[in-house]
């Protein structure tokens, strides 16, 4: 899940940072051109001074402490993680702290816009990483405003001030003053360069379990969706899909639609045109009325004509026999290091299986929708997005306004997983706004979002292995037949379409010397895009569940074969996906203490069995292992689960653990039950009811969710505990049945196995 | 006319009888912290209490709360009291991600823990169906054997 906003470092970036900081103004993104010239102090000084020190940090009189928060919030917990860096450096009493949301921030300037209020936009587990040295500087420069503040009122050397929370003393003096009291006078003075950060021993919030600030509001209901967006005067829209991809508007009769009380206009939209690069999916006719409830039923009463589309045949079954065919034949070799064939050759033996991994919906909770009102020259839109920048370009693409007059503010998000890294729901909601005049806010049905997703890709999976005189892997290939998610992509050539899908420093390639990688693209019609720690998830799948076969075919056992190959490389390259650098040994550190914690080596009784899976991505390390036990008649249960993450440094160690729990269940509930299918260029799945999501019977009591911290560097978080899940679930199934789980989901495998 | 109560006050409402519950409080009410997530009562996210019984509001037409008393996670505490011990217990484990399908979560929990004051796993697997897709479940057991604690130390 590339965000595209954290390239371009540029020397003047760089230098002019400092003095920008505490306006906002900072570092690069993907579309920066230059840097804006800001007052250093920020728009806000004067004379008078304020109460805020630059975008972000805003002290009131009575000590409290209202720190912005400028991303987007999806459930990964970034509007606390992110303040408390800037509390601690800030040095106030966390309890004290309120946090405000910020909207995009986009400057325009000579060269094109650059942001207001640093990146924003979360996706590639980047949202701490990206920020973790900005926050920090953002609190530890407000700070030394403060004292600056105190030594000139004191009189006395800025060498003798230091804070406590909350306050500047002066203990030579005798003197000490609240924040509170010194901030208008902090707000006038130049924004100093930054000073030196604090040591890590010395943090008294970061590092250090907290509680999410925003829980009460949530168990309230008090909590701002972009669902619950209301304004005066604002319409309720839907959108009527074509049901099969590709399609688009012949005719339609809205003629009962318009008798439904409260209907109040119906037209149609175009979408784009087929195989060009997409922004939004729709192709479809609108209806807009005073209420959801109208609108639904006038949406139902609508009869549509849709045009044929070239999609019309396309259908999992033909995707998979395409898969099959293809890789009958050669593919496009994209890795290819030592002599993969020859080495084959000689193999004391060869190891070869295949592997599916089905197309899923995202399905985050809170569907698709958003508020826009497109007026003559400007237009406002709040959005649940991951990507607010392009919820601005995708408002901008449809309306023609410039962007500094589209007003993008992000509401609390119903769950990301990648799918609202797109906007075009975004796009839709702005086409109608402006077609209509009104304010509206575009509500999307369970069954609008799973029939029109950005689907994670599914794909077929050769892996062959050459093992050596001692079963060891001396040859590795893997052979990849999918439907690329950088299909339609804007400026993505076909032979770098399987950049999305294969990542050739992914282990076991640093260890095992003659290894290839060969693609296949399948250009089925279904969109797709960045599911959660994207093609991580297919990949760990295939390797984690290879491993063991070839451990078992061998007589080895699977964690003495993993921690023999990843000792083999002390450090490694790793490009992109958390990289530069990847060390084995934290994969074999969490494998060995998830494997001690589960009794991996105990004997088990028949019908129950232990797997154990690892996987680095977006620059951390996670492991998990999981007991099974498997009826006769095939009825699994999950009953313990231990999950382990190495992010580095975990900030918020309650966050990190929340999020390993949670991205575990994800895999498990993926692995188990999901899958997308198509027939005759429609989606056959609906909603939860044949997309079921895993409930709570299905998830151990006995489950370890393990915080490791490493260094002091955080990595990425919110996608490092999703890849290796699967493949230990199916490890573990794999050792209670003998059965071998080659094809995702594994739904009624076991029961149609084990009654046949 | 349709004449119910929502959160202890009398409310009336006079459109379309086919709209479900969870429309009219949100659109008509503005009470939003129920959420739409399915519209098929699959997920739970619009879990509301009707006469005291979990109900998920968007299968249920309007029409069929006449008389009746709904509850929302609005009207679960009243003002300037204490958190019910439920939205405690969610508190105190940190239990949201995304935090959208909570409100339902709570509000089952709630009608659950008045059946089983003192669950087992097993009591929770069996009865507890609303759907989390941030994978919440973990804490969300932790904080219903929470719940209980606290409710019978109220007691």
């Amino acid at each position: 899940m590339s965000k595209n906003q954290h390239t371009t470092a540029e020397p003047e970036v760089d230098r002019s940072r400092r003095k920008l900081l505490i306006a906002g103004a900072t570092i690069s993104g993907s579309f920066l051109l230059g840097v804006p010239i800001i007052s250093p102090a920020g728009p806000q000084s004067s004379n008078t001074g304020s109460s805020r020190l630059g975008f972000f940090i805003n002290i009131l009189e009575n000590g409290d402490v209202i720190i912005g928060n400028n991303q987007p919030e999806i459930g990964q917990g970034l509007r606390t993680t992110l303040p408390m860096l800037v509390a601690e450096e800030l040095d106030v009493e966390w309890l004290k702290v309120r946090i405000e949301s910020m909207p995009l921030g986009l400057l325009k300037t000579m060269d094109g816009y650059t942001w207001k209020y640093g990146g924003q936009g979360v996706g590639g587990s980047t949202g701490l990483t990206d920020n973790w040295t900005f926050m920090r500087e953002i609190g530890a420069t407000a700070r030394l405003m403060l004292m600056q503040a105190a030594a000139q009122l004191w009189n006395v050397p800025l060498q003798q001030c230091s804070t406590a929370p909350g306050q500047v003393i002066c203990a030579s003096a005798g003197k000490q003053a609240s924040y509170g009291e010194l901030v208008k006078l902090a707000s006038a003075l130049p924004t100093p360069e930054a000073p030196t950060l604090k040591a890590m021993a010395d943090y008294r919030i970061v590092g250090k379990p907290q509680h999410n600030k925003e829980v009460i509001d949530i168990i309230t209901g008090k909590s701002q969706y972009g669902i619950d967006t209301r304004t005066p005067d604002m319409r309720y829209a839907v959108i009527s899909r074509s049901p099969v991809i590709n399609g688009s508007v012949a005719s339609f009769d809205d003629t009962v639609t318009r008798t439904v009380k409260g209907v109040l206009d119906v037209f149609s939209i175009e979408g784009p045109a087929v195989g060009a690069p997409y922004v939004i999916l729709a192709h479809g006719v609108a209806v807009v009325a005073t209420s959801t409830w109208a609108a639904l039923k006038g949406r139902e009463a609508l009869k549509v004509e849709w045009k044929g589309s070239p999609n019309h045949k396309d259908s999992s079954e033909k995707f998979w026999q395409q898969n099959h065919k293809m890789m009958s034949g050669q593919g496009q070799i994209v890795h290819d290091q030592g002599d993969f064939p020859a080495t084959l050759k000689t193999a004391a033996r060869v190891i070869r299986h295949h592997y599916e991994i089905p197309f899923v919906s995202h399905a985050p909770l809170e569907p698709q929708n958003c508020y826009a009102w497109v007026q003559k020259n400007k237009a406002h839109v709040i959005a649940p997005t991951q990507m607010p920048s392009g919820a601005s370009r995708a408002a901008a693409a449809v309306t023609g306004l410039e962007r500094e007059h589209i007003k993008v503010e992000m509401s609390r998000v119903g769950g990301g997983f990648g799918r609202r890294l797109s906007n075009d729901y975004v796009a839709e909601a702005c086409i109608i706004s402006q077609k209509t005049g009104w304010p509206i806010k575009l509500q999307w049905t369970r069954e609008d979002d799973i029939k029109n997703d950005f689907y994670r890709p599914g794909g077929t999976h050769e892996l062959v292995a050459g093992l050596d005189k001692n079963d060891l892997p001396v040859a590795w290939s893997q052979r990849l037949a999918s439907a690329s998610k950088h299909y339609r992509r804007a400026g993505v050539k076909t032979e770098d379409l399987w950049q999305a899908e294969l990542y050739p420093d992914d282990f076991p390639q640093a260890m095992v010397e003659n290894y290839r990688l060969e693609y296949f693209h399948n250009d089925i019609g279904m969109p797709r895009g960045s599911w959660r720690a994207p093609a991580h998830t297919a990949n760990a799948f295939v390797i984690q569940s290879f491993l063991d076969e070839i451990a078992h075919e061998t007589g080895q056992d699977p964690l003495a074969l993993r921690l023999n190959l990843l000792g083999r490389v002390e450090q490694q390259a790793y490009s992109g996906h958390g990289g530069p650098v990847m060390t084995p040994g934290r994969l074999s550190r969490l494998l060995k203490f998830v494997a001690k914690r589960i009794d991996y080596a105990a004997a088990r009784e028949k019908g129950r069995g232990v797997g154990i899976a690892a996987h680095f991505t977006f620059g951390g390390y996670a492991a998990h292992a999981i007991e099974v036990s498997v009826t006769p008649a095939g009825e699994l249960s999950i009953e313990r689960i231990v999950a382990a993450i190495d992010c580095g440094f975990a900030v918020n160690p309650n966050a990190v653990e929340a999020q390993l729990q949670g991205s575990t269940i994800d895999g498990i509930s993926t692995a188990l039950g999901l899958e997308i299918t198509l027939r005759d260029g429609q989606v056959m799945q609906n909603n939860f009811n044949d997309y079921p999501l895993l409930k709570i019977s299905r998830v151990p009591a006995r489950f370890e969710a393990h915080v490791m911290n490493y260094d002091d560097t955080p990595t990425g978080v919110g996608e490092i505990g999703i890849p290796s899940a699967a493949p230990a679930l199916t490890n573990a199934i794999f050792n209670a049945t003998g059965i071998r789980i080659r094809r995702l989901p594994v739904k009624d495998q076991l029961r149609k196995k084990m009654t046949a | 006319m349709i004449s119910f109560r929502v959160n202890k006050q009398a409310v009336q409402f006079n459109d379309a009888p086919d709209t479900p519950l969870l429309w009219v409080l949100r659109d008509h009410f503005q009470l939003t912290g129920t959420k739409f997530g399915c519209g098929i009562g699959q997920c739970g996210a619009c879990t509301v209490h009707v006469n005291g019984k979990a109900r998920r509001s968007c299968v249920m037409p309007v029409s069929s709360a006449e008389g009746k008393s709904i509850v929302t996670i609005e009207g679960l505490t009243p003002p300037d009291e204490q958190l019910h011990p439920v939205q405690q217990a969610w508190l105190d484990e940190d239990v949201p991600q995304c935090g959208y399908c909570q409100a339902g979560q709570i509000m089952a929990t709630v009608e659950f823990l008045q059946r089983h004051p003192k669950p087992s796993d097993e009591d929770i697997n069996k009865n507890l169906t609303n759907l989390c897709r941030c994978g919440t479940y973990v804490r969300i057991r932790k904080a219903i054997h929470r719940a209980a604690r606290l409710s019978a130390q109220a007691k």
